[in-house]
């Protein structure tokens, strides 16, 4: 970052960075909400500090766009990633029930 | 001339962060550590939705320690503003003090790592490579290798740092030469990101109850 734009207002970032934290303690200790909406919840509270950490501590906001690509691409990569494990996250338990029959149904049809 | 030639084959400024070629660099070097994260993070999803039985982990780890050590790395990302901040107002020693204390919230936090991992192997509820029953544990293995892997690069940030305030102690930076301070401080300020996640995957997502 050179001298043509301003500092930004680190003390806010740090303050809303605290108060998210603390959002993120409150949510894990409430044990009664449902798994989905706490890991959503939570999920988004660390993407949002992610963002603001990566936005205005790495100056992401005042770099030329490009730059910014570059910083999306593992976050991209990562979401292809997990697109291409979620077959094998229900998989493993099952499997071990339904290869004997399908071995089965294989050998009958020989 | 052969001054000339020299620029003519490699330009002198980056087209996406013209102060200095190093700022690309510590970028790109940043995007692919972040792979790294991300497939260790996305593997520990795979297999902890995989498996049959898996400890919950906001019983297991000591969620209070944790929050504060994220507070920590919040805290040393901000002293690491200040010091580049204090740089390019050309006072080399609030520079060389707020880097300084950077290092020291990444030493504190080191510290409080060790502590927690000593409390996991050896306290009440033992988190290892394997259960007490002699199966294998792929909590205890995805969990050390990933705030292993984490601390290691706080390690390395601290180090980094630490170069850093000796080479101001040199006078290697200025008000119009901080490129120095600011590539550190991106490193840090990534682990801390890192950190951020992390915290959110390894420790905070409950079990379904």
């Amino acid at each position: 970052m050179s001298g043509t734009h301003q500092e930004p207002n680190y003390m806010a970032v740090f303050y809303s960075l605290a108060v998210l934290t603390a959002l993120e303690i409150g949510v894990a200790y409430m044990r009664f909400l449902p798994l989905l909406i706490m890991g959503l919840a939570l999920i988004i509270l660390a993407l949002v500090k992610a963002f603001l950490v990566g936005m205005y501590f790495m100056h992401l906001k005042f770099e030329k766009r490009t730059l910014g690509i570059i910083a999306l691409t593992p976050l991209i990569l990562c979401t292809l990633l997990i697109i291409a494990l979620l077959p094998d996250l229900t998989g493993t338990n099952r499997k071990s029930d339904k290869a004997p029959v399908a071995q089965a149904q294989h050998d009958a049809a020989r | 001339m052969s001054h000339a030639t020299t620029h003519a084959i490699e330009p002198a400024e980056s087209p996406l962060t013209p102060e200095s070629w190093g700022k690309l660099g510590m970028w790109v070097f940043l995007a692919g550590d972040a792979m790294t994260f991300g497939s260790l993070l996305a593997g520990y999803g795979a297999l902890r939705a995989g498996s049959m039985e898996w400890p919950d982990p906001t019983t297991i780890l000591g969620i209070n320690l944790t929050a504060f050590m994220t507070f920590l790395l919040i805290c040393s990302s901000v002293t690491m503003v200040k010091g580049l901040s204090a740089i390019k107002h050309g006072d080399p020693k609030g520079m060389r003090n707020y880097l300084l204390l950077t290092a020291l919230g990444g030493a504190i936090f080191l510290g409080l790592q060790a502590y927690e991992w000593t409390h996991l192997i050896t306290g009440e509820h033992k988190v290892l490579f394997t259960t007490t029953g002699g199966q294998k544990s792929l909590f205890g293995a995805t969990f050390y290798a990933i705030t292993g892997f984490h601390g290691a690069h706080v390690t390395g940030g601290v180090i980094y740092l630490l170069i850093v305030v000796m080479n101001g102690a040199r006078g290697k930076y200025a008000a119009e030469n901080f490129n120095g301070v600011e590539l550190v401080g991106l490193y840090w300020h990534f682990v801390d990101l890192i950190w951020i996640l992390v915290f959110t995957f390894i420790y905070l997502i409950p079990n379904p109850s």
